[in-house]
């Protein structure tokens, strides 16, 4: 059932929305899922929308953003099955085992007979019956319900998304790859919940690919959780190619086991406003987590990473990296916390955010901060602002390249970095492709400023 | 082919060029040596389109064409080319890539197709041996990672490919060891024609030994006050510049 309604208040709304619609968010629903709706919406109701008094959301005030006319989907009707068949996946070279999401509602995905035996690929509202014991255990577990009203938010009204179990000792050769489409022809508010847990010396690379197929204006809340238990390997590559009236709220968090290895890259292709929280518990010794991302902005585009890893026993290494090419007037900001616990000795912590910004009027804030208890750790970060090089621009120049393909080689010189972070050889190929691309303007969501009629200063539009 | 004429050039307010003139005829090598400070890599960057100098005066033909008026990569394409004193490092542009785009824009300036995946590999081995550069150098990102020698090689051999009318080798010495200098100065001899001129920039006369100059010039305080055959450069040697700029202050 779709429901239209008109949010002024925010919370106000929001609640009674819930509380009207609670018969129908709940069925179908696991029950791990039901049984903490309730907390949740306490939760959000005393908190409400971030703005940017919300220290976490400084630089990003989220409240307009969830105001106006917006669509609800209460049931999976919204999950139009037809949508997948037109989809136009960037990655086609990619052999991926594949699961469509439409509108946050699990819609399609490949025959499980292309799967390792043992291993779960479906919708969250089956993950009960198909993986009943490893669903309730770590459901709700990881995400910061508590800390963050959007993880609250999502946590009460979250009916469906995608759940993957990787049982002890699979490795999966293929990647799964999880595609969420908005699409419709109204303006939509949807809800994706995410469940992904890799067990003990099992391995899994995954995409999460979020992509706008009609050119309404769309706000995502999702909420991705992971458990990497002991000794397992995990990637999740987040590929955001959305038009500029998206609003992407997105979490990732991860918690990890004794020798686990996991890799996060959020690759924020094109978006409207997107907010990236990317959260990593090392919660037992000689785990080791890479924590990456790259965003490309133009126009009045938006983006703000927000990353938290904490090294809450001794011996964990995390590397970070994030990397920005900012043009027009478009603004980021980054914030890389990471905590240190009092016992956590030999940790090696490293954190850079390196950005590029294109014109005067682009703008990046940039915050690291450390919190460390240890005190026998290696911890080191670092960031940097700068605008392309004229030594860099004049020496491509003076082998008779044109200006425009010299700023594009040298963009993607800055960018590189991020990519060859990819741990799966065919993506990284791919990215390689879209990023050169995006910079060359000939990305596949130009078509979406005519819409949002927002002027791009050169022909990074058209 | 190249007339410079009183030529003046200024960064932001200083000028460093005083009044250049110099003529240089096809097949010539001139080699331009002073003291540091001398305007030696100014006049290099100039006579490039390195928009950081500005000219305040005076005018540049080259193969009849004026010079100042095109931009950096026309000056390439009519067949300018600049060895960098400090090649740049381009991380995640291979150098494949790098030379493609480049013979490519010189084609298509010149009204020619964009040359074929197979003649460009041809091309790129002929060159790389003519100038014995490494083979895996050009396996890799532009510059990145490379030794100052290997550095040089490689603009050696992107001079190779791309075969210019008028090469300025700004310091390609500095920082060379002999054997790398040897391969650099094998190379540039090797590209030698009666039609393809050179301008060697030096501060001093190692690299005269292997690249020979059929004329000196010494750059002094923006202005070029001696000019002499390759015997120029060994009284140099010997004799140091504080002659030169002591005769020049009289």
């Amino acid at each position: 059932m779709n429901v239209a309604c008109r949010i002024v208040d925010l919370q106000e709304e929001y609640i009674k929305l819930f509380n009207d619609q609670l018969p129908l968010i709940q069925s179908g629903s696991p029950e791990k899922m039901n049984s903490l709706r309730e907390e949740a919406i306490k939760i959000f109701e005393e908190k409400g929308i971030p703005s940017n008094k919300v220290e976490a959301y400084k630089y990003t005030n989220l409240q307009p953003y969830f105001k106006g006319s917006l669509n609800l989907a209460f049931t999976n009707e919204a999950a139009h099955t037809d949508v997948t068949q037109h989809f136009h996946c960037e990655v086609p070279q990619l052999n991926t085992y594949n699961v469509f999401l439409v509108n946050g509602w699990f819609s399609a995905k490949d025959s499980d007979t292309n799967l390792p035996d043992g291993v779960v690929v479906c919708s969250m509202r089956e993950a009960a019956e198909k993986a009943p014991e490893a669903f309730e255990k770590h459901y709700g577990e990881i995400a910061p319900t508590k800390e963050d009203s959007l993880v609250a938010m999502n946590t009460a009204f979250a009916q469906d998304g995608a759940f993957i179990y990787v049982p002890k000792g699979v490795v999966l050769e293929k990647p799964i790859q999880v595609v969420n489409i908005m699409t419709g022809d109204e303006d939509r508010l949807a809800f994706q919940r995410n469940l992904i847990i890799v067990e003990e010396n099992a391995q899994l690379k995954m995409m999460l690919c979020d992509h706008t197929m009609s050119a309404q204006r769309f706000v995502v809340n999702t909420v991705t959780e992971v458990f990497a238990n002991q000794n397992s390997v995990f990637d999740v590559y987040n590929v955001q190619n959305q038009h500029n009236l998206t609003t992407q709220v997105q979490g990732l968090y991860v918690h990890q086991k004794k020798h686990s290895n996991i890799l996060t890259n959020n690759l924020t292709l094109h978006s409207g406003i997107a907010r990236n929280n990317v959260g990593v518990i090392m919660d037992d010794e000689q785990c080791e987590s890479h924590v990456y991302g790259l965003y490309l902005t133009d126009k009045n585009q938006h983006v703000d990473n927000f990353t938290s890893i904490n090294h809450d026993k001794p011996n964990c290494q995390s590397f970070e990296l994030f990397k920005g090419v900012m043009d027009d007037s478009s603004t980021a900001a980054f914030t890389g916390k990471v905590f240190v616990a009092k016992d956590a000795q030999k940790t090696n912590a490293y954190q850079s955010n390196n950005n590029l910004l294109l014109t005067q009027n682009a703008k990046i804030n940039s915050k690291p901060q450390l919190e460390i208890y240890a005190d026998d750790v290696k911890c080191s970060h670092g960031a940097t602002v700068g605008q392309l090089d004229d030594e860099a621009m004049f020496y491509l120049r003076a082998r008779g390249i044109n200006q425009d393909e010299s700023r594009v080689l040298l963009m993607f010189a800055f960018a590189y970095e991020v990519i060859e972070k990819i741990r799966v050889e065919p993506l990284k190929e791919q990215i390689r492709g879209l990023v050169e691309k995006r910079f060359r303007g000939e990305f596949d969501k130009c078509d979406s400023c005519v819409v949002c009629g927002q002027p791009g200063s050169n022909a990074s539009c058209l | 082919m190249l007339v410079i004429k009183d030529l003046h050039a200024k960064i932001e307010d200083k000028e460093i060029l005083r009044g250049i003139n110099l003529e240089i005829k096809p097949g010539e090598v001139h080699a331009i040596m002073g003291p540091n400070g001398a305007g030696k890599s100014t006049l290099s960057s100039v006579l490039t389109g390195n928009e950081k100098f500005e000219v305040v005066d005076g005018s540049v033909t080259f193969n009849g064409k004026d010079l100042l008026d095109l931009s950096p990569e026309d000056r390439a394409r009519e067949g300018m080319f600049l060895s960098f004193q400090y090649p740049i490092e381009i991380p995640g542009v291979s150098m494949v890539n790098f030379m493609r785009t480049a013979v490519n824009e010189h084609r298509k300036y010149r009204g020619e197709d964009p040359i074929s995946a197979s003649d460009f590999l041809k091309l790129m081995r002929d060159k790389k041996k003519l100038v014995d550069i490494d083979s895996n150098l050009t396996n890799r990102s532009v510059n990145e990672g490379f030794s100052g020698g290997e550095k040089k090689k490689n603009e050696i051999f992107q001079m190779a490919m791309l075969e210019p009318k008028l090469a300025i080798l700004d310091e390609t010495d500095s920082g060379l060891d002999i054997d790398a200098l040897r391969v650099v100065a094998n190379g540039v001899n090797k590209l030698k024609s009666p039609e393809r001129s050179t301008i060697v920039i030096t501060h001093y006369q190692r690299l005269l030994d292997y690249i020979v100059p059929d004329y000196v010039h010494v750059l002094y305080k923006g202005r070029i006050v001696k000019s002499a055959g390759k015997e120029l450069a060994l009284e140099l040697e010997e004799k140091g510049y504080d002659w030169i700029k002591k005769e020049f202050e009289d």
